[in-house]
């Protein structure tokens, strides 16, 4: 997992829920514009060596654990061809023990 | 860990018209981030869509009425507005939002737009302008900037160009505002805004059209537009929209007027309670 | 409620035909106007200005003919009865959109008062110049239905026949009343509320997932839902499927789209047209005429049967779609068919057309009066064999 690269653990990182994010492709709806790829506060995506049904490379995401799901690539893609939801299972705070365990 | 997936439907699904879309936008389009923005703001203002009536006009943003998952129509070059006049007068309780390009708002349409807003008739518009005539090929237009080069101005063009955010409040708009497709959030946030104001409201939103015209004007692709407003974008909320032209150094966003006025609607109901509550004329 | 409130005004009036038409408006359930001054038809403005804010309706002066239109379509669309009335430069300026009404299938009245053109030609003198316009004005094939009065009570009539057939065929319909006309002062009776016949458009009768807004019933037209209705259905101006999907590529869409359009009006011709035949039964020269050139050739008739000519008359209510059977069988029956028009040649070509064989004498009359019965009647003797 990747989160046990993270250097240095937060003292207070109980207090605060993590969101784990989820990015959703619609691939075939992508025209390659690249503005997901360009504007992500975070370099999550890079473009893809795929070729899709339009002919162009979607993105790929690279570097998940970085997404914080602001939502940018999904507000500006012209085409709903991309999306972050919150994964489900780690919403919940009754759940934070469980995943911290997971972690470990 | 993030997961990549087709299963799952687009949040903004529900606001769609499933049978159009994919849209005939192209790649990096600014007017595919407006359709974007727009449902979006729907979504978050939870509005029953049943009430919301999109009008749209000729030209490649005209396409949007027949992708949004509500009543809509798209009317001949330039009509957008007059339709959406009738539309509001006849079924006051509607949200009509006309959207709609600069050619055909502000060329072919231009009379409609400074007549509507004069008469603060509760409709709102907004503008997607991409500075020239992107369906036709990039023809020179109301909002082309002084000197650049599109396919009716080989020699770069000689007209000045409208300032769209002034022209809206000299006519009496009463919401006036101005974004680039950069800038998403605020976009948002001000269509929000003008769906629930009364009033004749205006959006106008600069937009990438990097196919047509950002070849011929040797912009470039849809990232040097998109880089070109990240650049010259100034936010001047509520400064002086006479001084608000945009420039190739600078395109000054914001929001330019919020006031209050009677709309039109108001005071025609006033006047028709008044006509009916005494006699008047002769059979 | 006032007496003066009241949508229909039961009664023997005095109206000039533009009130009528007004009127007539009103008892038909129209509640929205849009449009622009212009003479000879400014009256109906004016009257529908004060009298639909009375009856709960209303009356938007827009910023040009183009407007006003576009404002009554999209009156329409949101489910009011609508409608405009202009005169030969506004109806010029109205044409584009009077074909996306009928693209759109929009059920709206357009109301011309003809004056002479063209241009600005006689803002204040009479025409009969703007009756092939009011087929072909528009680009691309389509069929509207165009009706003329005679007489102030009937431009009242009409009006309310204008409206029924909007809303049943979804079409725009033109009521082309010449200036005369229009300006005349004449009795007019209006029934009781309850014998005035009106007709709704049809409402889809299915829920919104399976609602086509251009499937058409058997009569080729489709129910029509209305803004706000909850069916989120989209019109364009694009030739467009039975969804309301553009198709701007597909030959069988633009075919299948092309033919019902005109072929809901074609198809249903014999229930439109309405025509009105004096002494035809012997006659041997028959006047084909509408508007008041219609009551010049009725004296004429009445001054030829006095003089023992066999002569009658063919007067046309219904000028789109064109009488063209009634005409024809006219035409069979009498030796030769006299046309007095106020323009210089329209209608006549669709009495020749459908006249065949049967010779067709044309009138003409520009800027000035209709045709005086003794110049009809000069024209019958004239055909006289």
């Amino acid at each position: 997992m990747s989160t046990k690269k993270l250097w240095r653990k937060p003292l207070d990182i109980e207090k605060f829920k993590v969101p784990k994010a989820e990015i959703c492709l619609i691939k075939d709806r992508c025209k390659g514009c690249g503005y997901c790829i360009q504007f992500c506060p975070r370099q999550v995506l890079e473009e893809s060596e795929e070729i899709n049904v339009r002919g162009v490379h979607p993105p790929k995401v690279v570097n998940p654990e970085k997404c914080t799901i602001c939502g940018f690539c999904e507000a500006i893609c012209p085409d709903f061809a991309i999306f972050v939801l919150e994964k489900p299972n780690e919403k919940k705070e009754t759940k934070e023990a469980e995943k911290n365990e997971r972690k470990k | 860990m993030a997961e990549q997936t087709t299963q799952i439907a687009h949040p903004l699904e529900p606001f769609l018209r499933k049978t159009t879309i994919p849209h005939i936008w192209c790649p990096g389009c600014g007017d595919g981030t407006i359709l974007n923005s727009f449902v979006t703001a729907l979504k978050e203002l939870e509005v029953n869509l049943d009430k919301i009536a999109v009008i749209s006009g000729i030209g490649c943003i005209g396409r949007i009425a027949g992708y949004t998952n509500t009543d809509s129509f798209h009317t001949t070059h330039g009509r957008p507005i007059p339709f959406a006049v009738g539309v509001k007068l006849a079924n006051p309780e509607l949200n009509v939002i006309v959207i709609s390009g600069d050619g055909d708002l502000f060329a072919i349409g231009g009379n409609h737009f400074i007549h509507a807003a004069r008469r603060n008739i509760g409709i709102k518009v907004i503008c997607s302008n991409n500075f020239n005539y992107g369906m036709t090929g990039g023809q020179q237009g109301p909002t082309t900037p002084l000197a650049s080069r599109t396919a009716t101005t080989p020699f770069g063009n000689i007209e000045h160009p409208f300032n769209l955010v002034h022209l809206a409040a000299a006519s009496g708009a009463v919401y006036v505002a101005r974004w680039t497709t950069l800038h998403v959030r605020r976009m948002t946030e001000s269509i929000k805004k003008a769906i629930q104001k009364e009033g004749f409201s205006f959006i106008e939103i600069v937009s990438p059209c990097p196919e047509i015209y950002g070849k011929a004007s040797k912009i470039g692709t849809a990232m040097d537009f998109m880089n070109w407003f990240k650049k010259a974008s100034v936010i001047q909320n509520f400064s002086d929209p006479a001084q608000a032209e945009i420039t190739a150094e600078k395109i000054p966003v914001g929001e330019f007027v919020d006031v209050e006025k009677p709309t039109f609607e108001k005071l025609l109901r006033e006047m028709t309670a008044q006509a009916q509550g005494k006699v008047t004329g002769g059979a | 409620m006032s007496e003066k409130n009241k949508a229909i005004l039961t009664g023997r009036h005095f109206f000039s035909g533009d009130l009528a038409c007004a009127e007539g408006a009103l008892a038909a359930g129209c509640r929205f106007f849009g449009g622009y001054p212009i003479t000879p038809a400014t009256e109906i403005a004016e009257r529908m200005a004060r009298r639909l804010p009375q009856v709960g309706g209303t009356y938007i002066q827009m910023e040009d003919e183009i407007a006003s239109i576009a404002a009554v379509i999209g009156a329409s669309y949101a489910g009011l009865k609508a409608m405009t009335a202009t005169s030969g430069p506004g109806f010029s300026l109205m044409q584009e959109n009077i074909g996306l009404a009928v693209m759109t299938e929009a059920p709206c009245v357009i109301v011309n008062v003809m004056r002479g053109g063209p241009s600005t030609g006689q803002p204040t003198m009479a025409g009969q110049q703007d009756v092939m316009q009011a087929k072909w004005g528009s680009h691309g094939d389509y069929e509207i239905i165009a009706l003329t009065p005679s007489t102030v009570q009937e431009a009242f009539d009409l009006t309310i026949e204008a409206f029924n057939y909007a809303e049943a065929y979804r079409v725009p319909v033109m009521i082309m009343m010449d200036a005369i006309v229009g300006h005349m002062w004449e009795r007019v009776t209006i029934p009781p509320a309850d014998q005035i016949k009106i007709v709704n458009r049809k409402k889809p009768q299915v829920p919104r997932e399976k609602y086509a807004p251009f499937k058409p019933d058997e009569d080729l037209v489709p129910p029509m839902a209305v803004f706000g209705d909850g069916y989120h259905f989209h019109a364009t101006g694009l030739t467009h499927d039975e969804e309301g999907r553009p198709r701007t590529e597909s030959i069988k869409t633009q075919q299948t789209l092309v033919q019902r359009l005109c072929d809901k009006i074609r198809k249903n011709a014999d229930k439109i047209i309405q025509i009105r035949e004096t002494m035809l039964d012997d006659a041997e020269i028959a006047v084909v005429a509408y508007g008041i050139e219609a009551r010049a050739a009725w004296s004429a008739v009445r001054k030829a049967r006095n003089a023992g000519i066999k002569a009658g008359l063919l007067r046309l209510i219904t000028l789109w779609p064109f009488p063209e059977k009634q005409v024809a069988e006219v035409a069979k029956k009498v030796k030769t068919i006299v046309v007095p028009e106020m323009n210089y040649g329209q209608l006549v070509r669709e009495v020749e057309r459908a006249a065949k064989t049967t010779p067709v004498t044309f009138l003409s009359k520009l800027g000035e009066e209709p045709h005086k019965p003794e110049e009809i009647l000069e024209a019958i003797k004239g055909g006289k064999h």
